[in-house]
């Protein structure tokens, strides 16, 4: 088994998933995006790690981005077997962010998720530990958030 | 057993706080311990009294200005933060870093690398009641602070390395400072193992205990040493290589099943010791063969990086370090996400810990060598 490239993990994906893969962010995007479906994300998932020629085992980095006028989630993948990288990225509607965990296909997937949930507000649906983990249980707001209002006060404490 | 006795024998489960202010944790971890008796049936650890909101001032900041802050997402190894998000940002703008100056960033890492590898040792064995380590690791460390303050300054936060390069070159008769630590430190290595590593008591407390298999190492995204104590042989310097580590010989080392089972708190422990001599090793190679020339790129005082996306990552003492760096063309990041080694031990914590003695978490928390600005950022 040799690596594959982004064209080539794209066309995979494309073949198998059909309209639930979007299309390839490759200019300017290193390494690149594949840009999916949110719904299908777990099925996505679970094809990566466990297709031999993809093998992609190891999550690396989740992240929750603020567009503006939609949100992404962007997962970093790479593959110890076989040793190439890939970006899955799922757009998500401004006004009710929420997206299937994928902590069924990755345990990597807990700590990331709960941390993008706690700064960025995205709901991971069926999340085995849907809470906050850096900022306090009840902190109001997503930090990480374009449209963040710093609060004055917690808990009578001036910020 | 009558119900009697049973009912006069019964035990209850209890809740306890270990930290946020415990010697052994590190630093301001708390753990939410619910045990039975000396038995850990959960161990919770609970993040977030060192956050500071990096990702947040990253957004804020100038991509020039973020850079003192690295120093204090990993305040140990503050110059591997530095050079890492140095290479992160040059990845993004696609800057050409001359090769002295690559050179030399690899010399700062490994150093640091040995200063932090010493630290994490010392600390572990000093869990472990075993003090005298501690006093040696500090009186090594204290080499590695003296050259880099000859180097830029400081001992401790560096602020050293720069986008496209590093502040300034190295001064007169650093790299024959450099060659003297070596030389002094490398036999040290051997005495480490001869005072404490092979010590009786040591190795029963740390055999068998707190055992992670190689594929859920991988699975919970284990980084690092931490990684590499079950026998996975993944180095980012040697499997997804940057900077000149292609040009530099050295091997990665994986814990083997040394005393007790493979993956167990012993492995990960003998695995930061000899990283310590492979780092030794790179640090003769580099003193031999850096090359002269500029070490600063060209560039530009406001300086935009081109709109994209990228996620660069490198091997620090603490695992996996690395930035996704979001740029809109501005003069700060549009977003700046950093993910770090000891966040990712710290999601592993909660299964390993099920069924250990209360006295083995602080062997734990060692032996995943976490620090808490690292965690919480």
């Amino acid at each position: 088994m040799k690596p594959l490239t982004a064209q080539e993990i794209f066309e995979k994906l494309k073949g198998k998933f059909g309209a639930a893969v979007v299309e390839l962010q490759a200019e300017g995007f290193n390494p690149p995006f594949v840009v999916v479906a949110p719904g299908s994300i777990q099925a996505i998932g679970r094809f990566l790690k466990e297709d031999p020629e993809l093998l992609f085992g190891s999550l690396m980095c989740t992240s929750g981005v603020d567009y503006k006028d939609k949100f992404a989630v962007a997962y970093h993948l790479h593959s110890m077997k076989l040793g190439h990288k890939i970006g899955i990225k799922a757009f998500l509607p401004h006004d009710n962010p929420s997206i299937p965990t994928v902590d069924v296909v990755w345990k990597a997937a807990i700590y990331q998720e709960r941390e993008t949930y706690d700064l960025v507000g995205i709901v991971f649906e069926g999340s085995c530990d849907p809470n906050r983990i850096l900022l306090p249980d009840d902190w109001e707001g997503h930090p990480l958030r374009k449209d963040y209002k710093y609060p004055e006060q917690y808990h009578g404490i001036k910020i | 057993m009558t119900e009697q006795t049973k009912e006069a024998l019964r035990t209850d489960e209890w809740t306890i706080n270990m930290g946020p202010h415990h010697p052994a944790t590190h630093g301001v971890l708390r753990v939410e311990l619910t045990t039975d008796g000396e038995i850990v049936s959960k161990a919770r650890p609970s993040l977030g009294y060192l956050h500071r909101g990096m990702e947040k001032i990253g957004e804020r900041v100038t991509w020039g200005q973020f850079m003192p802050f690295t120093d204090r997402v990993d305040y140990l190894a503050g110059m591997n933060c530095n050079c890492t998000y140095a290479w992160a940002v040059e990845k993004l703008a696609k800057i050409e870093v001359p090769e002295r100056a690559e050179w030399i960033r690899v010399l700062v890492c490994e150093l640091n690398r040995i200063s932090s590898h010493l630290v994490g040792w010392g600390s572990f064995c000093a869990d472990m009641g075993a003090f005298t380590p501690f006093v040696y690791a500090i009186r090594e460390r204290e080499w590695v602070n003296d050259l880099f303050e000859m180097l830029c300054g400081q001992r401790l936060t560096y602020n050293y390395a720069r986008i496209g390069g590093v502040s300034h070159d190295l001064p007169p008769g650093f790299l024959g400072k450099v060659k003297e630590f070596c030389d002094y430190f490398e036999p040290l290595i051997d005495e480490y193992n001869n005072l404490i590593t092979y010590n009786k008591i040591l190795v029963h407390r740390l055999k068998h205990l707190a055992v992670i298999s190689g594929e859920d190492a991988i699975e919970w995204g284990l980084a690092g040493p931490n990684l590499r104590g079950s026998g996975v042989s993944f180095d980012v310097r040697k499997d997804d290589p940057y900077s000149v580590y292609p040009k530099l010989d050295f091997k990665v080392v994986v814990g083997h099943a040394d005393r007790g089972t493979l993956g167990d708190c012993f492995d990960r422990y003998l695995c930061r010791i000899d990283e310590m001599r492979e780092s030794v090793k790179i640090i003769r190679q580099v003193v031999a063969q850096i090359p002269d020339g500029p070490v600063r790129a060209k560039v530009p005082r406001v300086f935009k990086p081109p709109a994209g996306e990228c996620y660069f990552r490198a091997e620090n003492p603490r695992g996996e370090h690395g930035y996704f760096l979001i740029s809109d063309g501005g003069t700060n990041a549009y977003r700046m996400k950093i993910r770090t080694g000891s966040y990712m031990a710290m999601n592993i914590f909660e299964k390993v810990s099920r069924g250990l003695m209360i006295s083995d978490i602080p062997a734990l928390i060692g032996s995943f060598d976490i620090i808490l600005p690292e965690t919480d950022r």
